[in-house]
């Protein structure tokens, strides 16, 4: 028997291996999953917890409830990758030979990267990232008297790049709305970047969204460490901005066994081709999810657009056939706004978000790149469509992995970037 | 668009980062450097514009401060020091490279 052997049951793994186990021929091929932790997280829903939207019950389910049975699940953690032996190592010093190598271990928030933060961390410092992290945040408000809260990026790529904007926008909804003391709190958003996004018309819509919202916006912010006795984050530059509570996102970088393998590079993301998603360094590896160097975003609908694609080429691999499928870098992502509304961006490598409708052209119901309550409904609906769709690889009619240029406004020129 | 810098016509986009590197050189580098501000360019300028270029040919990525840092061994105050307020932004713009985009 040959082996197809997945590395981590987060979104991407288990998309995987519910693709390949419809797929493969079992007479010839074994499927094998490998994770250590028991737990599978919704994790866009963890923007929700600290406001009190979703509970744990909300994002928490056992991984292996999205595992076919045909598939060989093991529980352990990893130790190493022999990419030139073509076996890998678990903890127990259990060796796993394979044929063909998906790699799809994440990625995570380092904290301590940044000087200050681990000496005040959850205390006066959090994150919204980890399920930890998000609870802790919660009760953090209950008692909180107001002051200046700041939300801040580190560095980029971080996972779900929207994320933190969506986090200052509900902030000031969840101020205003549910505690009434609005006018106690002070909203800055703190960014390495030089907008609010890093795709301009998008950025430019999103900026508007600031002064509207009473959201001051502190941008070209790099390198920075915390004077966590006098609440003081600090840029390279020695720009200082004070705080009462910071909420950051840490550094994210992909899992210590890639770098323990020397399979990464400084960020521990392996090294990827953008369309085939093949490794660069070895032919029998393949990476999918927030794991590969991808110019994409980091995000659970770039893995699910990524699976179908990987799918494909793994059949033409096993096939000695050249690998015809081409991702083409398709991101969908909802942007929470606050009270009750959101905007969707829709894009890939080479076209910025638009306006425009969304899944169906003319039709939507969704509306790109524009304020609507039908786009917060969207949002809300997918954590269903998650959990019983998209994890088992069950396609969602009408939205295609490639993107669809039909239903966007793209007759400027300057779009395509 | 068309710009003339240090005596040559160049392609640059609305940011006059150069189009096309193949129409860069060190005197176009010189140029730009003085049109942002950084003085004559020093030799460890061209350390950091130097590796920029070679990363960017082995890789097809413009690399992070991070990786200027671990991989290319200039130090990020260094490299703060050299290019004030963006460094890889100016550097970039120097180096006859496009402008640095995020992932997102």
């Amino acid at each position: 028997m040959k082996r197809v052997l997945i590395l981590g049951a987060g979104t991407a793994g288990t998309m995987m291996a519910n693709h390949l186990n419809r797929k493969l021929n079992k007479k010839e091929w074994t499927i094998t999953i490998v994770d250590q932790y028991e737990k599978h997280y919704y994790q866009p829903g963890f923007l929700f917890i600290p406001f009190d939207i979703y509970s744990e019950k909300d994002v928490i389910k056992r991984k292996t409830d999205f595992i076919p049975k045909d598939v060989e699940y093991i529980k352990s953690a990893i130790e190493l990758i022999e990419a030139d032996k073509n076996q890998v190592v678990l903890k127990n010093d259990w060796v796993i030979p394979y044929d063909v190598l998906i790699i799809a271990t994440g990625c995570e928030i380092v904290p301590g990267e940044v000087d200050g933060v681990m000496e005040a961390w959850r205390k006066d410092i959090f994150d919204f990232y980890t399920i930890e992290g998000s609870v802790a945040l919660r009760e953090k408000f209950k008692n909180w008297q107001g002051g200046k809260l700041v939300v801040h990026v580190t560095e980029m790529p971080i996972k779900c790049p929207v994320a933190p904007l969506e986090f200052v926008f509900l902030a000031d909804w969840f101020f205003r709305e549910k505690l009434k003391m609005r006018d106690k709190v002070e909203l800055i958003y703190v960014t390495p970047l030089d907008g609010a996004f890093t795709k301009q018309r998008c950025s430019d819509t999103l900026s508007y969204l600031f002064p509207k919202k009473n959201i001051k916006m502190i941008n070209n912010f790099s390198i920075p460490h915390v004077d966590e006795k006098n609440k003081k984050l600090i840029s390279i530059d020695g720009k200082e901005v004070d705080y009462d509570l910071l909420v950051t996102v840490p550094v994210n970088m992909g899992s210590s066994v890639i770098e323990r393998s020397d399979l990464g590079d400084e960020l521990n993301f392996v090294p990827t081709d953008k369309h085939t998603l093949q490794s660069k360094q070895h032919e029998n590896i393949f990476v999918i999810g927030d794991a590969s160097d991808l110019p994409a975003s980091k995000a659970g609908s770039v893995a699910h657009f990524e699976a179908e694609i990987l799918t494909e080429n793994i059949l033409s691999y096993i096939a000695n056939k050249p690998l015809t499928a081409h991702f083409d870098g398709h991101a969908n992502c909802y942007i929470e706004s606050g009270y009750n509304k959101a905007l969707l961006i829709d894009f890939n490598y080479d076209i910025e978000p638009v306006e425009g409708t969304f899944p169906l052209p003319g039709v939507g119901p969704f509306s790109l790149l524009k304020e609507s309550r039908i786009n917060h409904l969207g949002k809300l609906a997918f954590k269903t469509i998650y959990w019983n769709m998209l994890l088992r690889g069950i396609p969602i009619p009408t939205v295609t992995a490639e993107l669809k240029t039909s239903g966007k406004k793209l007759n400027n020129p300057a779009n395509l970037s | 668009m068309k710009k003339d810098i240090a005596g040559f016509s160049v392609d640059v986009t609305e940011e006059g980062y150069l189009v096309s590197s193949a129409q860069w050189n060190k005197d176009i580098a010189e140029a730009i450097a003085k049109e942002l501000g950084l003085g004559d360019l020093t030799p460890g300028h061209w350390k950091v514009i130097e590796f920029l270029q070679k990363d960017f040919a082995e890789t097809g990525k413009i690399p992070t401060i991070r990786r200027v840092n671990k991989v290319g061994n200039i130090g990020t105050q260094e490299l703060y020091a050299l290019f004030p307020e963006g460094p890889l932004l100016k550097a970039t713009k120097v180096a006859g490279m496009s402008k640095p985009v995020s992932c997102v």
